[in-house]
């Protein structure tokens, strides 16, 4: 019996430790792009069910080893960043988290009525690939990967964007290049989270990928810190753990959420973690 | 086919002008404090909710139902902006949007724990009388919807333009401390618009409620996003801009459902939105705002 017991409660923690892991990837994508970059994103979870979707069909429809339906995955994330972040990264502040808004129910409607995505019913099914050892794989690259773009040139080049937009364009940063490219790698990893998301329960839906679900994401990001990888990373870990341990009073979740992001920005709109303010 | 689009073109309207409603609310928020009120379409959905315990508790007499719902949610409307969006009023424009996302989170799960996440049915206010003109059946309750509607628009131009409140309030919205120091207590004049926006909310809630004869503690987020579309294409900050733009969402949605598919009504809307957004986001009566360095 206990050992029962001890094999269930280590299985129920790998699972949450695995989704978490799978946060950090996005948020710390969407740190890229609204903490460094300064450019407030409301549809990150559609990048993540665009790369949901794409690698479950690779790896269904065409049974494509796992490593090519998550090269695929961020793939389509990418380029779909890119196809959206062309034309409407001219928008600022409120317009393009609307614009970002509205992309992402645009995804879900469409999602929802191609049959060839499973429509409504979702798609079952996924090879169950993903484990912690390969997330925490992708977590740590992330992380580098993030530390070592921001600490290069092309990173100073972002981050001058977020400080002051006009007087980056005249030292001559190109900014549309510069946003366009934060948007891209953003998206790409929301798109692998994705990926691995769907390879992890093997069953997605469209109603995962919500506009709830970003505005989770963005609530990580708020907590921790935006423009801080600690931040990020430690904000993930928070509201993916808490609602897990508070699961008894799961009724109160929701309210409790909307009342903490309000005290938040009042006695704290930085974040834990944050240092800078960033002004979208 | 004539036929057809006229009474497609009537149901366009009828929802068109309960989307301008919630509009408004939106475009004058918007147009004070330069803020998205997020929790304005939960603000609508307890209008519609407190208009259901009234008609089903109190009285049937619509004007009763509708006056109510429209004064409480006036409170509701100024209470969440003293606790939500007062304190961060001058933070930055990302804090007091998730303050707003906080905001319509709390309304609507609150709503979700007192009454259930089940949808209610609405009673019947009105009976059913329908008219037959040229062949087109038109319902009393679309006309009805239509006059309120456009009752209350005409009450709030008068508002905004023959009260002495109207002026202060488009005083701040030009410049808020020019304004102040004018004498013009700013305070007040944003918690009177966040009064005037919420119980316009409340009368669309109503208007929806006796329409479909349904409310749902979450049809709040859908229903506000779609009227905020309405906002941003009429040009955000402008009043006839708010009306012009429902009506034309409404009538888009309408006509898209009848002869494209009806699968896809939700993302017409954000359609046109992206769209507008690239080709002229200032809207279409909205003014471009010059960048200042």
């Amino acid at each position: 019996m206990d050992s029962i017991l001890n094999y269930l409660f280590n299985d129920y923690i790998i699972q949450v430790a695995t989704i978490t892991g799978i946060n950090i990837i996005m948020v710390l994508g969407l740190n890229l792009i609204t903490g460094v970059t300064g450019q407030l994103s409301l549809g990150h979870a559609a990048f993540m069910s665009i790369g949901a979707y794409s690698s479950s069909i690779i790896s269904i429809k065409l049974g494509a080893p796992f490593i090519v339906s998550l090269l695929a995955g961020t793939g389509f994330g990418a380029l779909f960043g890119a196809l959206l972040g062309v034309p409407i990264l001219r928008l600022r502040g409120d317009y393009l988290a609307i614009a970002t808004l509205g992309f992402g129910e645009i995804v879900r409607v469409v999602i929802l009525n191609t049959p060839y995505l499973g429509g409504a019913l979702g798609i079952y099914g996924i090879p169950p690939s993903t484990n912690l050892a390969i997330t925490a794989f992708f977590v740590v690259f992330t992380i580098f990967f993030m530390y070592r773009l921001e600490k290069s040139r092309h990173g100073l080049a972002i981050r001058s964007i977020r400080e002051d937009e006009i007087a980056a364009e005249m030292m001559g940063v190109n900014i549309s290049k510069y946003k366009v490219l934060s948007f891209t790698i953003g998206s790409a990893f929301a798109g692998l989270g994705g990926a691995l998301y769907a390879h992890f329960l093997s069953y997605i839906n469209p109603i995962d990928f919500g506009f709830m679900k970003s505005i989770e994401q963005l609530c990580m990001l708020v907590l921790g810190g935006m423009g801080s990888i600690t931040g990020a990373v430690f904000g993930s870990i928070v509201l993916s753990t808490v609602p897990e341990i508070l699961r008894f009073a799961s009724e109160y979740r929701m309210v409790t959420y909307g009342i903490v992001l309000i005290l938040m920005m009042v006695f704290r709109p930085q974040g834990l973690f944050g240092k800078i303010k960033v002004n979208v | 086919m004539l036929e057809i689009i006229l009474k497609q073109l009537l149901n366009g309207i009828t929802v068109g002008s309960i989307y301008s409603l919630i509009a408004l609310g939106y475009t004058m928020v918007y147009g004070i404090i330069k803020l998205i009120n997020f929790a304005h379409g939960d603000i609508y959905m307890v209008g519609a909710f407190i208009g259901l315990i009234v008609a089903t508790q109190l009285t049937s007499n619509f004007i009763v139902v509708i006056v109510v719902a429209m004064a409480l949610t006036a409170i509701l409307g100024v209470l969440v902006e003293k606790v939500a969006y007062k304190p961060v009023r001058n933070s930055s424009r990302i804090s007091a949007l998730i303050s707003a996302i906080g905001a319509s989170i709390f309304i609507s799960n609150l709503v979700v724990l007192i009454n259930g996440p089940q949808r209610e049915a609405y009673p019947q206010i009105f009976p059913e009388i329908n008219f037959v003109i040229g062949g087109i059946t038109i319902s009393f309750l679309q006309i009805f919807i239509i006059l309120v509607s456009i009752a209350l628009m005409f009450g709030l131009y008068y508002i905004v333009h023959n009260t002495k409140m109207g002026v202060a309030m488009r005083a701040v919205s030009q410049n808020m401390t020019t304004a102040r120091l004018m004498g013009i207590n700013s305070d007040k004049v944003i918690s009177f618009t966040f009064a005037i926006g919420s119980s316009l909310a409340a009368a669309a809630g109503v208007l929806v409620g006796t329409y479909y004869r349904a409310v749902d503690p979450l049809m709040g987020l859908l229903f506000g996003l779609k009227a905020f579309v309405a906002a941003v294409l009429g040009g955000i900050g402008s009043i006839p801009g708010a009306m012009v733009g429902g009506l034309v969402l409404g009538l888009a949605e309408v006509m898209g459902v009848a002869f494209i598919s009806p699968s896809f009504r939700d993302a017409i809307a954000f359609g046109i939105l992206i769209f507008i957004l690239i080709v002229k986001p200032s809207g279409l009566f909205g003014k471009a705002t010059k960048e200042k360095v």
